[in-house]
């Protein structure tokens, strides 16, 4: 292979590779090496185990319940705003967490609407605070995305089954039991790995809505270690078992993940004779409402509770927002020098060791790699003055994973189409990579760069570890301004943040596509 | 009515710096200072005033006043409180041209100059002693009048995040001085080293007697849960965890009241101390990381009581003329906690920091204390306790472990309170 003529050397994409792996088993080594087991694990560590096992199957089962009859739905139905719909279906992935808790106070909190509307009947305000709490934010962002991974098994169906079914007689139920239940089984397993996963590592949510010691998951646990006790050989211990817990769920997740497929089909417009039933349009239309409700009730809370706050904001907030803005820059960029060198690399067909690389980033936890950064910088450098850059890293190293499923299949095309025209032009290295490869891949890079960026602008996990009292991200300022009560602010903040997270995303992913339909 | 600071000259302009001149101690020229937004840099003028020194009336030689300009204040722009006596006397032409040149000057030089000129004294303490309505604003301009350097209280966290923000900071810390730990951290804190002696002397009205050479204190209160005044409200622990009273408390590993709380059950019930915790787990509504986070709960009407200080219902009674938050007595006691305060030896300020805990058991900073920490002063202010105070519930019974004591039994205590709590 390394005598094979290419036109560009992988060798940048297998030292971005390099780099990763190293950042990630560097400092998982750093945490290993400081863990104490002198004290052990106490019972409160092992209650903080069983409650992030306990929701994060909750969650995934809620989830992935919820997302079946909503992307049967979205499968049967034909309707106006069915690709906004699904497009929208796509937010909750780049909304800040902090923004989302927030609009989920105003509405499920108890002083929030759903309260409100129960008081009126005489009946008790609901209690966010504690395990519900952290499932309902975990159902809130991983419905979507459960019923995105379950819609597409839907629509890997070709409509020439549903067809061969109908002119067979095949009611709804054998619909179900002949081609719908096939597919769920292949495709549920996989989707209740990945919401699983996703919710092992959730720490915001169990910091914001997590009610002390009985609500406290193995991430927040390693937070407290840190801040409160400063006890780094407990909080490398504890990032221990994190990295075995959510190595297991990622390598359980790649594993249930692939399965039979339908085969082909010829994409003629689906119709689908057994949802023509009033019953059944109903029903549909009611899993439709529910799952847009619960959707964009949240997220309208934020704007009408923010708008009034927007225009006061604390000078504390718009600097917040500033280092926000830095963060997110910084981190596109180092993502965009990783990413990029790894996805030629892959696409010239050294894919193996690079392609793990890229998914390190999925089993390892931020809080973890940010434990291992502050262990291996403390000795040498004040951690504090260097938040702002550590935490551009791990997000572009959190982000790694996806942006590669972005890059990736596009590099591989661009390589495959162009590499032997450009070779037998004498169009090797930087050429090669600046007029052929990155003017074809500008729509994915800007999609994967929108992402980061809004990723990274609304992350509050490691700069929780890093920050002094003095600096904060726009995340990290909601979080603050929401402990001293000063909601309408933090309402404000949180708009903000939204505002900057879907501008940076918009912006990028637009610019990638500007001119680009050539 | 503002200030003007004069600053950051070059040299020539500044022949005798005085350094950090006490206000009192002023010379007849120390007239005024420049008025700029703070943190501003560049030409923000906001107004130009000046003031001279009672005593002295400046007017025949203001011409010599730029040369006296104190080149290391720089561009704190602060609007001057209180100090229209002083500038009754309108400036002349030929002071304010000198007084706009300065302005000039220093606004340009800020540019590059450091803000850092003003000595600054970095104070790291909890959330609400730095909120509007906390000690805070009042300390930093009490104190900041007979400094000459700039106050900086930053909020990092309740009392105990502030030891583990500490430790965390190591030697490297920028904080001075820490101001709001207690005695049941004050042992794991000189453990770490990082706490230099102090030589503070005052005639404390506390309940303990006070020989800490690393620690001074400034206020003192009893612990007790606060509840609206018209419903019942238990006698003792037992009695509250056999009700379906709600409760907010805060965690001990990152709050002193928490931590008290941890305390006091241990020193009422001892052995029994995890049965007691096991009972209250289900009153418990949630664990908050601080104790504004929890007032500010049972504010909200999230809990029935909340665990504050018998003190906290003066607040309520002096600042808001309402009377109807009460403080619980139970009949074990109730633990007390002594608020301390100690001067970091990484400071790069020992002077300014001996200065500003000296500051903390004078009148000026113990007059504050008790209408708006809403705590006991740990020195009784020559006005005395405000009208209010009396009404406050005495506990039966004061508990109080000694400083060693604390720290012997607290891991043992908390891993039984996680271990009640977690289940």
């Amino acid at each position: 292979m390394a005598d094979c003529a290419q036109p560009v050397s992988p060798r940048l994409g297998i030292g971005a590779a390099v780099l990763v792996a190293a950042l990630i088993f560097g400092t998982l080594a750093a945490v290993a090496l400081r863990a104490e087991p002198g004290r052990g694990l106490g019972s409160s560590d092992w209650a903080a185990l069983r409650f992030t096992l306990i929701q994060a199957c909750l969650s995934a089962g809620l989830s992935v319940a919820l997302a079946i009859p909503v992307a049967r739905a979205l499968a049967r139905r034909r309707f106006m705003g069915r690709r906004v719909m699904i497009a929208l279906l796509g937010a909750p992935f780049i909304l800040p967490v902090i923004v989302a808790i927030l609009g989920l106070l105003q509405v499920f909190g108890r002083a929030g609407w759903i309260s409100d509307g129960l008081s009126l009947f005489g009946l008790e305000p609901v209690q966010i605070y504690g395990l519900h709490g952290v499932v309902l934010a975990h159902v809130f962002f991983n419905l979507p995305l459960a019923t995105r991974l379950i819609l597409q098994g839907w629509q890997e169906i070709p409509a020439e089954r549903f067809r061969l079914a109908a002119q067979l007689g095949a009611d709804a139920r054998d619909m179900r039991r002949l081609l719908e239940y096939p597919m769920l089984r292949r495709i549920v397993p996989g989707a209740l790995a990945v919401v699983f996963a996703i919710c092992l590592s959730s720490f915001a949510v169990a910091l914001t809505l997590g009610g002390g010691p009985r609500a406290t998951t193995i991430e927040l646990a390693i937070y407290q270690a840190f801040r409160f006790d400063f006890d780094l050989g407990r909080a490398a211990l504890l990032s221990g078992l994190q990295m075995v817990l959510t190595g297991a769920a990622a390598l359980v997740a790649v594993k249930v993940a692939v399965g039979e497929a339908f085969g082909t089909g010829l994409d003629r417009p689906l119709q689908r004779w057994d949802g023509s039933t009033v019953t059944a349009r109903i029903l549909d239309g009611f899993w439709i409402l529910l799952a847009a409700g619960f959707l964009l009730l949240p997220l309208s809370a934020i704007a009408l509770s923010g708008l009034p706050g927007l225009g006061a904001l604390p000078v504390s907030v718009w600097m917040a927002a500033l280092n926000s803005i830095l963060v997110a820059s910084l981190s596109t960029v180092i993502l965009l020098l990783l990413a990029l060198p790894m996805a030629a690399a892959v696409a010239l067909g050294r894919g193996g060791m690079i392609e793990v690389a890229g998914i390190l980033g999925l089993a390892a936890s931020p809080l973890v790699i940010g434990t291992g950064l502050f262990i291996v910088i403390y000795p040498i450098a004040d951690p504090f003055a260097l938040a702002l850059p550590v935490t551009a890293l791990v997000n572009a190293v959190m982000a790694l994973p996806f942006a590669l499923r972005i890059l990736v299949p596009r590099a591989r095309a661009v390589v495959g189409r162009y590499g032997r025209l450009s070779m037998s032009l004498d169009m090797r290295g930087w050429p090669f990579v600046w007029q052929v490869l990155i003017p074809r891949m500008r729509p994915q890079i800007g999609f994967a760069a929108g992402l980061v960026a809004a990723l990274s602008m609304g992350d509050l996990g490691v700069i929780a570890l890093f920050a002094d009292p003095e600096f904060a991200t726009l995340p990290l300022q909601v979080y603050r301004l929401m402990g001293a009560y000063r909601m309408e602010a933090a309402a404000g903040a949180a708009l903000l943040l939204l505002a900057l997270s879907m501008t940076a995303f918009w912006i990028l992913d637009r610019g990638g596509r500007w001119h680009a339909e050539a | 009515m503002v200030r003007i600071e004069l600053g950051a000259l070059p040299p020539s302009f500044a022949t005798t710096p005085p350094r950090y001149l006490r206000q009192e101690e002023a010379p007849a020229h120390q007239f005024g200072k420049v008025i700029m937004p703070e943190r501003s840099c560049g030409l923000l003028l906001i107004g130009v005033a000046h003031r001279h020194h009672p005593t002295s009336g400046c007017v025949g030689n203001c011409a010599e006043m730029p040369l006296l300009a104190d080149p290391l204040n720089l561009n704190r722009l602060k609007p001057a409180e209180g100090r229209s006596g002083n500038t009754s006397t309108l400036p002349n032409a030929a002071m304010e041209d000198a007084m706009k040149y300065l302005v000039i000057a220093a606004g340009l030089l800020s540019t590059t100059a450091a803000v850092a000129d003003v000595p600054e004294l970095t104070v790291y303490t909890y959330d609400s002693f730095v909120s509007d309505w906390g000690p805070g604003p009042a300390v930093e301009k009490a104190f900041e009048e007979i400094c000459g350097c700039d106050l900086k209280l930053v909020g990092a966290g309740d009392g105990a995040a502030l030891l583990a923000r500490v430790k965390l900071e190591g030697a490297r810390s920028d904080a001075d001085v820490v101001l709001g730990l207690d005695t049941n951290l004050t042992a794991a804190a000189k453990a770490t080293g990082l706490f230099a002696e102090h030589s503070v002397t005052a005639d404390y009205a506390l309940p303990v007697a006070w020989d800490d050479t690393t620690f001074a204190p400034y206020d003192w209160g009893y612990f007790s849960f606060v509840h609206n005044a018209d419903t019942a409200a238990p006698a003792n622990f037992k009695e509250l965890a056999a009700s379906d009273a709600k409760i907010v408390i805060q965690d001990p590993r990152s709050s002193t009241p928490g931590l008290g709380l941890l305390m006091w059950v241990k020193a009422a019930y001892g052995d029994e101390a995890p049965v007691i915790w096991a009972d209250l787990s289900d009153n418990i509504v949630t664990v908050t990381k601080g104790w504004s986070e929890a007032y500010g709960l049972f504010l909200e009407g999230e809990a029935d009581m909340v665990l504050s200080y018998t003190t906290s219902p003066a607040y309520h009674l002096i600042a808001e003329e309402d009377s109807s938050k009460a403080a619980a007595v139970f009949d074990e006691g109730h633990y007390m906690q002594v608020e301390v305060a100690g001067k970091l030896a990484a400071s790069d300020q020992p002077e300014l920091a001996d200065q500003f805990l000296s500051f903390m058991v004078s009148d000026a900073f113990q007059s504050i204390i008790p209408t708006t920490n809403w705590m006991y002063p740990a020195v009784i202010p020559a006005a005395g306790l405000p009208a209010g105070f009396e009404t406050l519930v005495q506990p039966g019974k004061s508990l109080l472990l000694t400083e060693d004591e604390a720290a012997s039994v607290r891991d043992a205590a908390l891993d039984e309170w996680l271990t009640a709590l977690s289940q």
